[in-house]
């Protein structure tokens, strides 16, 4: 094609807005590697949240496999204490900031949008800011392990184990860097999610006929946007005691070793429900599609969610019921932490309610979230044995308290992903997973996970406190620690058989059908994978579960009818005309423009933490330049690349539209689409210029 | 195509997993306690304190397996009785039913309240303080990276390790850290409190019979934190009171060669910066264990070894290689680079240290 010559002219005659700033040269492939680099597709984004978070939780039951492996027998000999130590600090805190959080945004990122009929998030290349800044902040923390060691003092970090004197290397300031790093990320992340739920609903998607998933995604990032500016006050008053001489949480000098466990804990709390609220969110969208059943009192759910949601603020003393607290203070977190189970317990029994009387079909993803009930339950229960805070004496920092959240984080949060995972793959992906290879997946899973942590309660109650590389043969605990130590093992087969799927299902798996479960939300409405823009045109909503609605009505018994084809075809057409008038405003699609300079941004910032680190103060202020640099290109440049009259290129949403039979309309649309997104042969002959 | 008889098969899969999931934790459970002793059970009290504790659990615990039982009851009659049967199943669209979310709601808060009073009585009482007018014995706890010190500060009596006590008297213990957080946890005795340095926290035990109690340090503290563990050895009244008149007795000189020469040894290559040996000239450090009556315990470094000759030759000769410590940075005790000999003789001393 002849657009080499027509661009040349035309940036001479009309210089576009982004060529004020021509700091790099704005990307126009969204192909290949470098598409990769600088999308700012949500969806992009969200896959890229996903791959990575799964790496970081490969690299996580690396190490628990080697705590694992050290605590198979007493007195054991197969890792030093210290590598010990910091084998668990790095498993805890890669479990929770690199694999959890960042696997809940990766459905926060690739759903959300869609769930809410909206074509992106509301900040894009915040977006692609908060995925970069994620996984750089998650390199500098495993960057410790190659220079003199990962830090070593927990996940929980309490001082003054952690100050300069007990823990005088470098570990713990990768752990502050780290921790700053992935927060930056996860703030402006809570920001982009928040704005995009509140803002960018498709008309008639009011907040009550938002899905829960949706709901409770809302719940976590503001959960995370009050929760992290607390830890990362706490991490920055531990690296000024650490670096710079000061003094709050060192007793010697008057300060208060108790204040950084209220602040840790002030975030820590919070932090739990930010990890299980979006799993809980999973699992009610998941159970009503298998039961063909609406989820049970959706109202009921979306309170107790919220409710979960403020009265998490009111619990974090329960971690520090043996700190000496005082009695008054003591009853106060007991008895809230009591009553942050009432709405945990409704909403497993309106997960059950949702079930009973339905149609259930045992899907893969449908199993993960059945196991998910029975084994939160477990998990929550246990919690309620700590409520009682005189016994919680006995339980807390015992392998007791190891059994209770493993419950709740892997029974409960990597239950409901790995549901998700299942119940969205096709979407995502265009595959559907082998229905065979997931049941040998799901029942290692749960086999393999009880078996690790089922033993644990015993292990705990019966004396073995947590964070011990080593334990005496007297304390009888050897044969529980083998059984624990053999589950490890078999959910780590369990991994592979997963590893097995994915890889099975992009050989040979069966192309999926854009609903292929008759599911209820707006996503499944467009094609599996979805197009770059998401919708032909924003669609109307009149109900929660709008999707379902289209599909089946009720008869006078409220029995489940599905709606004859003629009639379909005729709402069909009657929601198009609907959706083009409400359209009408903003009929050009969404197109995401590439770009660099969210990833120059954020990577200013480990320039900066390794600067703090070794005290080189030259260095820190070279990444502050760079991160300056990527802020103010970034804010020259257009959102959205302005089309130019010459580009004749066809557009992707055309191309999308051809390969996809199901959308056939975009074809006329495709001049106002030409802006953003070039094709191979334009990025082809952009290069040979 | 739906027949029933592929519903009732779908029900023996149910049941016939359920069994094997039964059998096989039962016979894991079988294995794993059969016939074993768990010298720090939470689960069987020994004293007042702890017993206390256990009450709470002895009522929360069976309400938590009844919710459980509950639980998965429903979960298995909803996997048998509502599987798919057909693609054209139409299930009744029920979105909810007021009278049972308000029901399954209230009912789990006024358990939970019931559960709340009892708690909050039980908190006040295991955080009642004997006062000095009190028939207590008063103790000192200091937590140090990796052991315990104990001192008895109406009795002049300092000790290491093992925390002796009388049956059937309250023990009133003061705890403080002089390093980083540690727990004081025996659990047979007590619930752990945290031992946190610049503060004192509170905690009191109570044996009922004569025993050797174990426990541990609960908070992670550093590199050792595994190897921090205690013992509580309780006495009847009047072997307690000869404990006491012995440990204030001051250590007696060595009479034989070798121990006299282990006596200077201790004396010029340093142990004074860290030991104290009342009666032995210039030893009064206390950044170590006090040893003036080594002998008259049981363990040692921090109560993972047992006090034996042949397990303090092992241990002086290179002490971090046999409990992980950082002397360089001032934790624990470093290599003194002894000579067999030398060895030979400070056992000689330290085993007149009775």
């Amino acid at each position: 094609m002849a657009t080499v010559i027509e661009r040349t002219e035309t940036e001479v005659v009309t210089p576009r807005p982004s060529s004020t700033a021509p700091l790099l040269r704005r990307p126009k492939s969204t192909e290949g590697f470098w598409g990769w680099i600088t999308t700012i597709d949500h969806k992009r984004i969200g896959i890229l949240y996903g791959v990575t978070a799964f790496i970081f939780f490969l690299a996580g039951g690396i190490e628990a496999l080697l705590v694992r492996t050290q605590l198979a027998q007493p007195d054991n000999h197969f890792l030093t204490a210290d590598t010990y130590n910091q084998l668990f600090t790095m498993h805890g805190t890669t479990m929770i900031f690199l694999v959890v959080m960042p696997l809940s945004a990766a459905f926060f990122n690739y759903f959300t949008p869609i769930m809410i009929g909206a074509g992106d998030v509301a900040f894009p290349r915040l977006n692609s800011f908060s995925y970069w800044t994620f996984l750089l902040g998650g390199l500098v923390l495993y960057s410790s392990f190659l220079f003199g060691g990962a830090p070593n003092g927990g996940w929980f970090a309490y001082p003054p184990n952690t100050g300069i004197a007990f823990s005088p290397g470098h570990g713990l300031d990768y752990y502050v860097m780290g921790l700053i790093i992935t927060g930056i990320a996860s703030t402006v992340g809570a920001v982009n999610f928040i704005t995009t739920i509140l803002n960018l609903r498709a008309p008639g998607m009011t907040l009550m006929r938002m899905p829960i998933f949706v709901w409770m995604t809302l719940v976590a990032n503001f959960l995370l946007l009050f929760a992290l500016p607390v830890i990362t006050i706490a991490v920055v008053l531990l690296f000024f005691d650490r670096n710079f001489g000061t003094n709050f949480f060192n007793p010697a000098a008057g300060g208060e070793p108790l204040l950084w466990q209220h602040l840790f804990w002030l975030f820590g709390h919070p932090e739990v429900y930010i990890l299980i609220l979006p799993a809980m969110g999973m699992v009610s969208e998941i159970l009503p599609v298998f039961s063909r059943k609406p989820l049970f009192g959706y109202p009921v759910m979306v309170f107790s969610g919220i409710a979960i949601g403020f009265m998490g603020w009111g619990v974090w003393a329960h971690h520090m019921f043996s700190a000496g607290l005082g009695p008054v203070a003591v009853s106060a977190f007991s008895i809230t932490t009591m009553f942050i189970a009432v709405p945990t317990g409704v909403k497993i029994f309106n997960w059950l309610g949702t079930m009973w009387g339905g149609s259930l079909r045992f899907t893969t993803a449908a199993l993960f979230a059945i196991g998910f009930i029975a084994m939160f339950t477990i998990g929550g229960l246990s919690g309620v044995t700590h409520a009682v805070s005189p016994h919680d004496r006995q339980q807390t920092d015992t392998y007791y308290i190891v059994a209770h959240f493993h419950y709740v984080l892997f029974g409960g949060s990597l239950f409901g992903i790995m549901g998700a995972v299942y119940y969205w793959y096709p979407k995502i992906f265009g595959r559907m997973l082998n229905e065979k290879i997931g049941k040998w997946h799901f029942w290692t899973w749960i086999i393999g996970f009880n078996m690790t942590f089922g033993p644990m309660h015993f292990i705990g109650l019966q004396g073995q406190p947590r964070r011990t590389y080593t334990y005496p043969k007297a304390l009888g605990l050897g044969t529980w620690n083998l059984i624990a130590t053999i589950g490890a093992y078999i959910i780590a087969i369990s991994v592979l058989i997963f590893i097995g799927n994915v890889i099975y299902t992009k050989l040979r798996g069966p192309l999926a059908p854009p609903d292929p479960w008759d599911a209820r939300t707006l996503e499944w409405s467009i094609p599996s994978p979805p197009p770059p823009y998401n919708f032909e045109q924003v669609p109307v909503v009149h109900s929660v579960d709008d999707w379902w609605h289209r599909k089946y009505t009720e008869d006078e018994n409220g029995r489940l009818v599905r709606i004859p084809e003629a009639e379909m075809a005729a709402a069909a057409e009657r929601h198009a005309a609907e959706e083009h008038a409400a359209d009408a405003a903003h009929s050009e699609p969404h197109m995401p423009s590439p770009s660099f300079y969210p990833l120059v941004a954020s990577a200013g910032l480990p320039i900066i933490a390794y600067g703090l680190i070794y005290h080189v103060w030259l260095v820190p202020v070279v990444g502050l330049l760079v991160t300056l640099a990527g802020l103010y290109a970034w804010t020259l440049e257009p959102a959205v690349e302005p089309p130019s009259p010459d580009d004749e290129a066809p557009a992707t949403r055309e191309l999308v539209a051809a390969s996809t039979p199901a959308l056939g309309t975009g074809a006329g649309d495709a001049p106002a689409a030409a802006d953003a997104t070039a094709t191979d042969d334009t990025s082809t002959t952009e290069e040979g210029a | 195509m739906s027949t029933p008889r592929s519903s009732r098969s779908h029900t023996v899969r149910v049941a016939i997993g359920v069994a094997v999931a039964v059998i096989a934790s039962a016979a894991l459970y079988l294995w794993a306690e059969g016939g074993k002793t768990f010298p720090q059970d939470a689960l069987d009290p020994q004293g007042a304190v702890a017993r206390t504790e256990d009450h709470l659990w002895r009522i929360v615990f069976p309400i938590t397996i009844i919710v459980f039982l509950l639980v998965n009851a429903l979960i298995l009659t909803i996997v048998i009785k509502f599987r798919r049967r057909s693609d054209d199943d139409a299930p009744v669209q029920v979105h909810g039913n007021s009278k049972l979310e308000i029901g399954w709601t209230i009912v789990p808060a006024l358990l939970l309240a019931i559960v709340g009073v009892f708690t909050v009585a039980t908190i006040f009482k295991i955080n009642e303080r004997a006062s000095a007018k009190d028939n207590a014995l008063f103790v000192k706890v200091i937590g140090h990276q990796w052991w315990w010190e104990f001192q008895y500060p109406n009795e002049k009596i300092t000790t290491a390790n093992e925390l002796v006590i009388p049956t059937g008297r309250t023990v009133q213990l003061e705890m403080t850290s002089i390093d980083v957080i540690h727990s004081f946890w025996p659990p047979k005795l007590a619930g752990k409190v945290d031992v946190v340095p610049g503060r004192q926290n509170y905690m009191q035990l109570k044996a009922d019979k004569v025993d050797t109690y174990w426990g541990q340090c609960a908070e992670f503290c550093g590199l050792s934190h595994a190897n921090m563990r205690l013992r509580v050895i309780s006495k009847t009244p009047g072997d307690f009171d000869t404990w006491v008149s012995q440990q204030e007795q001051p250590a007696a000189a060595p009479t034989t060669d070798a121990a006299k020469a282990g006596a200077l040894l201790v004396q010029q290559r340093g142990c004074a910066g860290c030991h104290t040996i009342n009666g032995l000239e210039g030893m009064n450090g206390t950044v170590g264990p006090n040893l003036t009556h080594l002998q008259s315990r049981s363990v040692f470094a921090g109560a993972i070894f047992d006090l034996n000759e042949q397990n303090l030759r092992r241990w002086l000769k290179n002490p971090p290689a046999e409990k992980p410590m950082m002397p360089a940075q001032g934790m624990g005790m470093p290599n003194l680079n002894l000579a067999d000999q030398d060895i030979t003789n400070i056992i000689a001393y330290l085993e007149t240290l009775k």
